[in-house]
């Protein structure tokens, strides 16, 4: 169990309040590229995320776990995953992280995820929509080495279909090459 | 030789200035030393501006399949040339083989009267002649046609001018962006739109009679194959697998659409029966295989696949089987689209300058880069495989630009503000 468990009672209200809030902006038609501040799912997952906190929010001495998908220090924090060109292999650096949610999904299985898979805007469109699927499949076989299941993981690629940023330079392609994990 | 040529760029620049015209731009990238050369003398009669469109669409048309080389009018040696007053000898003595002829006159209400003839100035004939009387808002069909006919009896391949484009424009709106499923005539003219969407859409495909496109949609944040008669508008969803459902590519008996879909695991090729809603699998590999096009006659599927580690073109019977590799020059090779004679096989192609449109001569194994463009993407044949239409990057938008299959002009067909990609030239209207 590696989740950091940070027990600070006096944030929980405010965090469960800024979590709710951010639930609720879902947005039709958004590309969801800015997920890294949190939950962009529907109701019914954040439902299920505060059933969890309740249950086994509470620590031994009866304080607060804290959700350390909140916490900006945690790596569950990062939700963007990076490619190489044409690549479906997850970096060195990025693997870390992509365990930590694995973990994390094995640890709390009510948690739902969506991995979108992107591509930059070079080469076909169709090629690059089934590359995008192949970046999230990448990332999921990571998941499931760490015990998430697979009824956790929704994939869904958007191709070169929804750029996070638009822009022709290396730096441009290289943030929209990616895989963004969205709880 | 520099005549000519020269002649041409003249002829470009008065194109260009005025604007009737303000939609083309047509770049000569190489020189034209084997195209005919051909005259095209107007008549105006009494309706002049009618006369000057049927000129401008009739010399665009035929300077873009790339056949033809029009020359200068101060170079001919007749003006306004009637029946039988053709002095073949003069116009031999400058070098044009071809001279076509037009007239309008005013033809009642709204109405327009065109005659043309075409005169073989190597055989000393007439070989066409016709009369034509519409409606002067059909005047560029009529030119179109003209441009077919002339085409073909020149050339000895059926003309494609009177033919459609399918494409995706993207537009920003306040909120967002739209894209919309848009057909046009095939040069860029009386755009219309089939479908539109706050979501992506993408790779319209033409069914072999024309009448419906299959295309991908993001409608439901998710990619799904629909099917959408462009006369009535209905639509229906034809694919919504778990996974991608896309690159759909309608077989030319039309019962049949291949597609890739991604529900077994990985992205494979599928022929989907569109009456029965019967699916088989075609490819099976664990890399990406996407793309599928068909030959002419139905018997093979061309699609991209990774599974030499980069994208390359296979070949697959319909029947299934093991693929055979269809290109093997450079590292990426994507998006494959046949030719009528299912002989070529234009495709993008990456070099280190960009992504280019190649073409691959099946019979000869010759390879040969049709453009220069950084980004050039979405390549389909014109059904008479003369010329290829194509994405390209420009200005900081997206635009569409036709080559001649030889890659000796390109002309690029301007949208205005919209981006504009993913071509697909219409089938031959039945």
């Amino acid at each position: 169990m590696i989740i950091r468990q940070i027990p600070v009672i006096f944030f929980l209200a405010l965090l469960l309040t800024i979590s709710g809030c951010s639930g609720n902006k879902t947005k039709e038609g958004d590309d969801g590229a800015m997920s890294s501040d949190g939950i962009e799912d529907g109701a019914p997952i954040d439902m299920v995320a505060d059933d969890e906190y309740s249950s086994s929010g509470l620590g031994e001495d009866g304080s607060m776990i804290l959700d350390p998908l909140d916490d900006p220090a945690s790596d569950l924090f990062v939700r963007t995953i990076y490619f190489d060109y044409d690549s479906t292999n997850i970096r060195e650096d990025s693997l870390l992280i992509v365990r930590e949610h694995g973990k994390y999904l094995s640890s709390s299985p009510e948690r739902l995820i969506r991995l979108e898979g992107h591509a930059d805007e070079r080469g076909t469109r169709e090629y690059n929509l089934a590359l995008g699927e192949e970046r999230a499949k990448s990332v999921r076989e990571v998941l499931l080495l760490e015990g998430a299941q697979e009824e956790q993981i929704e994939i869904v690629s958007f191709g070169e279909e929804r750029p996070t940023v638009e822009g022709t330079d290396d730096a441009a392609l290289q943030l929209n090459r990616r895989v963004e994990v969205v709880y | 030789m520099i005549k000519r040529i020269h002649n041409l760029i003249v002829l470009t620049i008065v194109l260009f200035s005025s604007n009737a015209y303000a939609l083309l731009e047509i770049e000569i990238t190489q020189g034209v030393e084997s195209a005919m050369p051909v005259a095209i003398t107007p008549v105006a009669g009494d309706v002049p501006i009618q006369v000057t469109l049927l000129e401008s669409v009739v010399f665009s048309d035929l300077h873009r399949s790339g056949y033809f080389s029009i020359i200068d009018k101060t170079n001919y040696p007749q003006q306004n040339v009637k029946l039988d007053q053709v002095d073949y000898p003069k116009w031999r003595n400058v070098g044009i083989e071809a001279l076509l002829t037009m007239k309008a006159t005013a033809a009642g209400e709204g109405k327009v009267r065109v005659q043309f003839e075409l005169y073989d100035l190597v055989r000393k004939n007439r070989v066409l002649g016709h009369s034509v009387t519409t409606n002067k808002n059909q005047l560029r069909k009529v030119a179109h046609k003209i441009s077919d006919l002339v085409f073909e009896k020149l050339t000895g391949i059926k003309g494609a001018f009177s033919t459609r484009i399918a494409y995706i424009s993207e537009v920003a709106i306040k909120k967002g962006k739209k894209y919309q499923l848009k057909i046009a005539d095939a040069d860029g003219y009386n755009p219309r739109t089939v479908f539109s969407s706050s979501n992506q859409l993408l790779s319209p495909a033409w069914s072999p009679d024309g009448r419906r496109l299959a295309y991908v949609s993001f409608e439901n944040d998710r990619t799904e194959v629909f099917v959408q008669d462009i006369t009535t508008g209905k639509r229906s969803k034809v694919s919504s697998k778990p996974g991608i459902n896309s690159a759909p590519a309608w077989s030319p008996d039309g019962t049949s659409i291949a597609l890739t879909l991604s529900f077994d695991g990985n992205p494979d090729v599928y022929i989907l029966e569109v009456e029965s809603r019967k699916l088989r699998k075609l490819t099976d590999h664990y890399g990406i295989d996407t793309e599928p096009t068909w030959s002419p006659d139905g018997r093979f599927v061309y699609f991209t696949s990774n599974r030499s580690g980069a994208p390359q073109i296979y070949r697959v019977s319909f029947g299934g089987g093991s693929p055979k590799r269809m290109t093997f020059e450079g590292n990426y090779n994507a998006a494959p689209s046949v030719s009528a004679d299912g002989n070529l096989l234009a495709m993008v192609h990456k070099n280190e300058g960009g992504y280019r449109i190649g073409l691959l001569d099946i019979e000869r194994n010759a390879f040969t880069l049709l453009t220069d463009g950084t980004l050039d993407e979405a390549p389909s044949f014109a059904p008479n495989g003369s010329m290829i239409i194509y994405s390209t990057r420009h200005n900081n938008s997206t635009v569409l630009s036709a080559v001649s299959s030889d890659g000796r002009v390109r002309q690029r067909l301007r949208l205005q503000k919209e981006k504009v990609r993913e071509p697909s030239w219409s089938p031959f209207r039945r």
